[in-house]
């Protein structure tokens, strides 16, 4: 067990390492307007090459990368040079996470509390109206983009119930939309996952046996297929946690909630390079942390999981 | 003499009627242990059980074709000219859908009828191209993960490392440092789309290689090429399937995401995500609305049919699932 949780921490350690230099690698391909405030189109060329020696930018670039990572491991991003010149990138992320977390969190509680006993209900209901119903939902949520169903329950719903269309920190009531919109596709992940789980526990020899030993439905269901349904769930739920503080690109701009996801598109289109760089790393330093805490708990839970042959066993 | 006697005589009690084919009779064939079960005949009629699927199928392939052929049928109007009134001499900006324009124009006076068809054309461009570049390489690395012994370990942890990277991240970082063009949006969605598919293979071949029915073939002398078309290869049909018909709603997906983030396609060329953000800017009037509601249809309209015949004919494509 132990020897596994360190050889999936280093695991995750490399891969953070070959995204990291990747990401370096590649931001050094970007125009170079990106390192420059305003009044890039003012400075003549000398000025342009004393700016970018002065950042570093001219050294070579091994040298450049071992800063790179030094200045990572002192939990310095660097600072921002169009968003907010001259800004710690770290002060900047302070102001925005809380908004993410907030309505992150919140629309994960909502769709654990709906999706689940919803997937439930679908295996129970196998092949009946609940399951076509849900299906139909899932397939539609899995299939059409994002985008367009955010952009019609803001537009169509703001109008129907007369909710403020954009956030505001005041009026509670303009928090419901986006938190309600962000829960609809997790939701509909974990029903589907609840739902395939549930079915693939039911179908099993020990159900059988709990029901020729004279125990009653729900019992079996409560007691039996329901723990051991959940256990394989648990596995997606850090990631989940952890991506709350990344925020949701489209809900976020959409509603002018000043959160994460808002700022990396705001990053891009005003070509920040270093905010770019660095919201980058958070999202993916987040994306392989959750996966490694979501393997470590799957193997604490579940003793039959062959720990060594990861790859082939999923 | 004997003996040439005796096979006259033999050869007296037979009658023509016994040299005819004989007529293929179903009830006889099963009787003697014969069945005519054909791999994509049984396939076929497991997915036509699915109304839906047939449905959204017949609804695609119509679309397709439309799409296709719309640019040659007549009176048709350029996606990116600009319409200019000849009594005011002012552009034909925002007007509602009508006879001359079937879905109006936009807010700078094009054709959206002519737009949003060309979009479709470049949104099911990005998307075949993605799964057909997914299933080429996903297929080919799976295969030699799965067949390859000695490349086993080496490229497990080569995914391990790859499939921890999150997707969105890749997509946004190439497109934000590539220029904006279709070539670069392939190329972003394929870097990564060909992980899924290649660990499918690997493993679907590493469960099938050495089960007894193949260890029986290639006992009987049965050629690795006859192994892999008829043993393995309908076992990974219904993936590949799946995973082509799954690629064109995720990229279109994609797309819009990618336009809605501002590193989409320049404007003059057309796609379902450039019009849906078009239509986005002017949603707030509510008369204008249409210019994201019929982008939005067509979109949805395809992405489901896609999603759902993708996953029915996955269903219908898996042997298990026969008879």
């Amino acid at each position: 067990m132990f020897n596994y949780i360190i050889k999936r921490f280093f695991q995750s350690l490399i891969t953070l390492m070959v995204v990291i230099t990747i990401v370096f690698a590649l931001l050094r391909l970007m125009p170079e307007e990106g390192y420059f405030g305003e009044g890039y189109e003012k400075l003549d060329e000398q000025q342009r090459e004393a700016i970018l020696t002065q950042m570093g930018l001219r050294d070579p670039l091994h040298k450049q990368l071992l800063d790179f990572y030094k200045q990572l491991l002192r939990g310095d991003l660097g600072k921002s040079i169009i968003y907010r010149p001259k800004v710690d990138i770290s002060i900047i992320l302070n102001d925005k996470i809380p908004y993410s977390l907030r309505f992150g969190l919140s629309a994960m509680a909502l769709s654990l509390l709906i999706g689940l006993p919803l997937g439930i209900l679908m295996a129970l209901n196998h092949r009946g109206f609940w399951d076509k119903l849900g299906t139909a939902y899932i397939v539609f949520i899995n299939a059409v983009p994002a985008a367009i169903y955010y952009l019609f329950i803001q537009v169509y719903v703001t109008g129907i119930f007369k909710i403020p269309m954009l956030y505001s920190e005041s009026n509670p009531l303009s928090w419901i939309l986006p938190t309600i919109s962000m829960s609809l596709g997790s939701t509909a992940s974990y029903a589907m996952w609840m739902r395939r789980y549930m079915l693939d526990e039911m179908n099993k020899d020990y159900v059988k046996l709990a029901k020729a030993k004279g125990l009653s439905g729900p019992r079996i269901m409560l007691s039996h297929v329901l723990r051991n349904a959940f256990v394989p769930m648990v596995q997606y739920l850090p990631s989940a946690i952890l991506y709350t503080i990344a925020g949701s690109i489209y809900i976020e701009s959409l509603y002018s909630i000043p959160g994460m996801g808002g700022l990396l598109v705001t990053a891009i289109q005003r070509q920040d390079n270093t905010l770019v760089q660095a919201l980058v790393l958070i999202y993916s330093s987040i994306g392989i942390f959750g996966l490694f805490l979501g393997d470590i708990l799957m193997a604490l839970l579940d003793p039959r999981i062959k720990l060594s042959k990861k790859a082939g066993a999923r | 003499m004997m003996g040439n006697r005796k096979i006259e005589k033999f050869s007296d009690s037979l009658n023509e009627s016994l040299f005819r084919f004989a007529r293929y009779n179903y009830r006889n064939a099963i009787m003697g242990g014969y069945s005519n079960y054909s791999y994509w005949r049984s396939t076929f009629r497991v997915f036509c059980k699915n109304k839906v699927a047939v449905f959204l199928l017949f609804l695609m392939i119509i679309l397709i074709s439309f799409t296709i052929i719309q640019p040659y049928l007549p009176n048709q109007k350029s996606p990116n000219q600009i319409f200019i009134d000849p009594e005011t001499k002012m552009q034909y900006v925002n007007l509602p859908p009508n006879k001359e324009f079937i879905f109006g124009t936009n807010s700078i006076g094009q054709d959206l009828w002519a737009r949003i068809w060309s979009g479709t054309r470049t949104s099911l461009f990005i998307g075949l191209l993605v799964g057909l570049w997914e299933a080429i390489i996903g297929i080919i690395v799976g295969a030699l993960w799965g067949y390859v012994r000695k490349l086993d370990r080496i490229i497990t942890e080569i995914y391990n490392v790859l499939n921890n990277i999150p997707t969105t991240i890749v997509l946004v970082l190439l497109t934000y440092i590539m220029k904006p063009s279709i070539g670069t949006m392939i190329f972003a969605m394929c870097i990564t789309g060909w992980l899924g598919m290649a660990r499918f293979v690997r493993n679907q071949i590493v469960i099938i290689r050495d089960r007894e029915y193949n260890l029986a073939s290639r006992c009987l002398g049965t050629p690795t090429r006859r192994i892999i078309t008829k043993n393995l290869l309908p076992y990974l049909v219904s993936v590949i399937m799946l995973r082509l018909a799954l690629a064109i709603p995720s990229a279109i997906g994609s797309e819009v995401f990618l336009t809605y983030i501002g590193l989409g396609l320049p404007v003059h060329i057309p796609s379902l995500g450039n019009l849906i953000n078009e239509g986005r800017l002017v949603m707030m009037n509510s008369t204008l609305r249409y210019q994201l509601i019929f982008p939005a249809i067509i979109l949805s309209l395809i992405t489901i049919s896609f999603y759902v015949i993708g996953n029915v004919f996955a269903d219908a494509a898996d042997p298990r699932n026969h008879i």
